[in-house]
């Protein structure tokens, strides 16, 4: 038992290092600083440069928290704060149901839903032409992704702060939002923001539904309506030319360890305020 | 005071409209799949393989991918298992199971859980290269079991603290070993490790990366290990933007299955979660 | 009792979670004294306090019928305004709950929702209601220092300037000294004391040694009904009722 538990455990570190080590052919070619900051990608010539996939992951990242982060704290704050008991056992068993759907199956409904969306009811009004596939695509279905996780766990957080001291607060004459705005919001932000960094690691790391929607084309978006080509993607989409272009194996390999560096310290940094919070809480 | 109210009217109706997005769009993707998969739905799609090659074959059905999802989501559970549950009870068992370590061997897990199937599905490439297997259908199973590992411990431990540290005690004390305490602990938990085995499921079913280099893709029914699989993931993403109209058919179709089946798991997992913590209290 | 009741009750039913918690609560609170509910534990004591502020719709699957009236008016009326309802009153619990601000700011929070006074005002009116509940001494030099670093005595104290300042007319208790230590209870004691010169008082506790040496009127309350009420020294000394005989027996003065 022993074994089987260190071996799983020492499966971060194996996982780290093997890709890291696979990693060092494409290193060995070109410094880390170029590698992030060139935007010339031409495997044919041994030439990466994995500026436009941090920026395509960026962006559509982003795109999904600006949209997710603000319904998801509106429906937690009704959830918890003003929904009666009824109401919560009929919505959030659909919120939960939501977190089981495949993201393949996302995917699916951006191809078949949000993009024609986009390009016949939103892009027209921004721009002269749009397939639909974009970042905002992209950002619209990872923010839907991403709806059940934020939502429970702000809900947990908010159902920690003691029913005693919004009592205070409203004794004071304050109104219900008042006293969410003022006094409960407070409380909770640590566990607000602990929620949102684990999202944007999920966000970060989901590859397919993005993939579908995206257009992955290697630029640099400047607008939402761009398409982009999130870290992900790149590395799912080009494994099968894995083998025959030299460095090209180990330049999707490096993309692979920075997307586990990242998503690695986000959700450490989350934890840790998780726990913290805990902590305080107890004693 | 009726700018005050006003302000609180105002968030209210946000509030309200921000809850509907979020529910609505739970039906908005199920409809969508929904409406788009039922026509092609046939006896045939889930009987039959796709005939004249997957792209652009027009006959035929899914059941390469059915079978296929089906054997590396099971071989990848019961693995799984197999690794998770003397760990599980590793941590819970033979060391306190709130001190330091455990804990850290939880975060490690927490950590595991977090990390994106494309980064497993990128190390199970790996380790087929350096195996030198092939893109198989043990190369899935072996990328989706390293997947749902951290899914069946987090689970598993979760569902073991649930077990009053009395119940081991009055076990042990009645002369039982470590392991025949492990055996009783494990009966008692017996509709946790079914939740556990419905999650590992339904994460293995539904999972794209972490079989897209490991699986490869077939018309056929792998007859051995060594053979490629197809799945339904990869069904519906290889089929989706063919030209031709059945095979996009067999996409919707295989869309349309497995929502059908992942909601299942889903809802059978959260019932059982629910009966389970009731009994537990 | 001569002086108009400042809180009326009327025939208060309230039920929770269908389980009869007030059976038909009918009584006056006098005007400017302090009045206190003892009871055994459970027998809602609390249940009643909180009606008066109307905390008590915030409980889950709550029934309330019946009419509590304040300076004449039924506060439980469908159209009354709630914030305004509860301005009147200042809440002081069981444990001290310091918002999760400054002590200047927890002080100034009510006042800041109710209006928009200027600083020089605020900063007058923060230093009154510490002055009044003897903090100001103790914190002057740190008024911007969270509020969770005060003692838990000063928490308590705190919690009543942050009620004072919404300039209310009644100040409600509930077993407001219990997580107090002899020297904190007894300041608050002696500020309730003092306070009633200007409002009026209602203190739920189970302390009877408290409850006489603070209260005029002792209201005592039995699953849920008013057994007996009166003066102080009447109700802990000379019980009429058989159940109040019971309850304060062996209390020797």
């Amino acid at each position: 038992m022993l074994v089987f538990t260190l071996a799983s455990v020492s499966l971060v570190l194996v996982i780290g290092i093997g890709l890291y080590y696979q990693s060092l052919p494409v290193l060995a070619n070109s410094s880390w600083v170029h590698l992030l900051s060139s935007s010339i990608w031409k495997p044919m010539r041994g030439l990466f440069g994995f500026y436009p996939f941090i920026m395509g992951t960026l962006w559509v990242t982003g795109i999904s928290i600006i949209i997710a982060l603000p319904l998801c704290l509106l429906t937690s704050f009704y959830l918890s704060e003003y929904a009666h008991a009824k109401v919560k056992r009929v919505l959030i068993p659909f919120v939960n149901l939501l977190s089981g759907i495949p993201p393949v199956i996302f995917g699916v409904w951006g191809v078949l839903f949000i993009v024609p969306f986009i390009q016949t009811s939103i892009a027209p009004h921004f721009v002269d032409f749009s397939t639909g596939y974009s970042v905002l695509a992209g950002g619209i279905v990872l923010a839907v992704m991403i709806f059940p996780l934020l939502v429970s766990i702000v809900n947990q957080v908010l159902n920690t702060i003691p029913q005693e001291l919004k009592d205070a607060s409203l004794a004071l004459g304050a109104t219900q939002w008042e006293t969410i705005k003022k006094v409960t919001i407070r409380k909770a932000l640590p566990g607000i923001i602990a929620a949102t960094v684990l999202s944007i690691s999920r966000a970060f790391g989901e590859t397919i539904a993005v993939l579908m929607v995206c257009g992955n084309n290697a630029v640099v978006p400047h607008s939402v309506f761009d398409t982009g080509y999130p870290l992900p993607a790149l590395i799912a989409n080009n494994y099968g030319d894995m083998m025959s272009i030299p460095l090209y194996g180990s330049a999707l390999m490096f993309a692979a360890l920075l997307l586990f560096i990242i998503i690695l310290l986000f959700n450490l940094i989350s934890r840790i305020i998780l726990t913290r919070l805990e902590r305080n809480l107890a004693g | 005071m009726t700018k005050r109210k006003l302000e609180e009217l105002f968030i209210k109706i946000l509030m309200i409209l921000a809850t509907i997005v979020v529910v609505g769009s739970f039906f908005l993707i199920v409809g969508t799949i929904f409406s788009k998969g039922i026509p092609y739905m046939s006896w045939d799609m889930i009987s039959k393989i796709p005939g004249g090659g997957f792209y652009i074959g027009k006959e035929g059905g899914v059941l390469n991918a059915i079978i296929g999802s089906l054997y590396i989501a099971g071989g990848a559970t019961i693995l799984g298992l197999l690794i998770s549950i003397p760990v599980a009870l590793f941590i819970n068992m033979y060391m306190a199971s709130k001190n330091f370590i455990a804990n850290t061997f939880r975060l490690a897990f927490d950590v595991l859980f977090g990390i994106p199937s494309i980064v497993y599905g990128a190390f199970g490439f790996l380790i087929m290269v350096y195996f030198g297997l092939k893109a198989s259908l043990l190369g899935g199973i072996i990328a989706v079991t390293l997947l749902v590992i951290p899914i069946l411990v987090r689970t598993l431990d979760e569902v073991i603290q649930t077990v009053p540290g009395e119940l081991r005690d009055a076990a042990l004390s009645l002369g039982a070993t470590r392991w025949e305490t492990a055996k009783v602990v494990l009966r008692q938990i017996r509709p946790g490790i079914f939740t556990a085995i419905l999650l590992s499921f339904g994460r293995g079913i539904g999972d794209v990366a972490s079989v897209l280099f490991t699986a490869g893709f077939s018309d056929n029914i792998p007859t051995s290990l060594h053979e490629p699989a197809a799945t339904l993931p990869l069904a519906i993403f290889f089929q989706l933007s063919s030209p031709v109209e059945e095979v996009q058919g067999r996409a919707y179709a295989s869309a349309l299955i497995l929502t059908i089946v992942v909601l299942i798991i889903t809802v059978l997992s959260e019932i059982l979660i629910k009966k389970f913590s009731k009994h537990k209290i | 009792m001569t002086s108009t009741p400042h809180i009326s009750v009327q025939n208060l039913n309230v039920h929770i979670a269908n389980q009869h918690i007030l059976k038909n609560i009918s009584i006056n609170i006098p005007n400017k004294k302090v009045t206190s509910i003892i009871g055994p534990s459970g027998c809602g004591k609390t249940t009643l306090l909180k009606s008066f502020n109307r905390l008590l719709d915030n409980t889950p699957d709550v029934k309330i019928t019946g009419k509590v009236l304040v300076d004449g008016e039924d506060i439980y009326d469908p159209n009354a305004e709630i914030t305004h309802i509860r301005k009147k009153m200042g809440l002081l619990s069981q444990r001290p709950y310091p918002l999760p601000m400054s002590i200047y700011d927890n002080v100034a929070y009510g006042p800041r929702i109710h209006g928009s006074p200027k600083k020089a005002e605020l900063d007058e009116l923060v230093e009154a209601q510490l002055r009044a509940t003897g903090l100001w001494q103790e914190v002057k030099d740190r008024l911007k220092a969270p509020a969770s670093k005060l003692s838990i005595g000063q928490q308590q104290r705190l919690c009543l300037a942050r009620g004072l300042a919404v300039e209310p007319e009644i100040i409600l208790g509930d077993e407001s000294t219990s997580a107090l230590d002899p020297v904190s209870t007894h300041i608050i004691e002696d500020l309730f004391i003092e306070l009633k010169e200007k409002y009026s008082i209602v203190l739920v506790t189970h302390i009877l040694r408290q409850a006489r040496r603070v209260s005029d009127y002792i209201i005592f309350v039995y699953m849920g009904r008013i057994i007996e009420f009166g003066p102080t020294e009447e109700v802990l000394l000379n019980p009429k009722q058989e159940l109040t005989k019971e309850y304060v027996k062996g209390f020797i003065s």
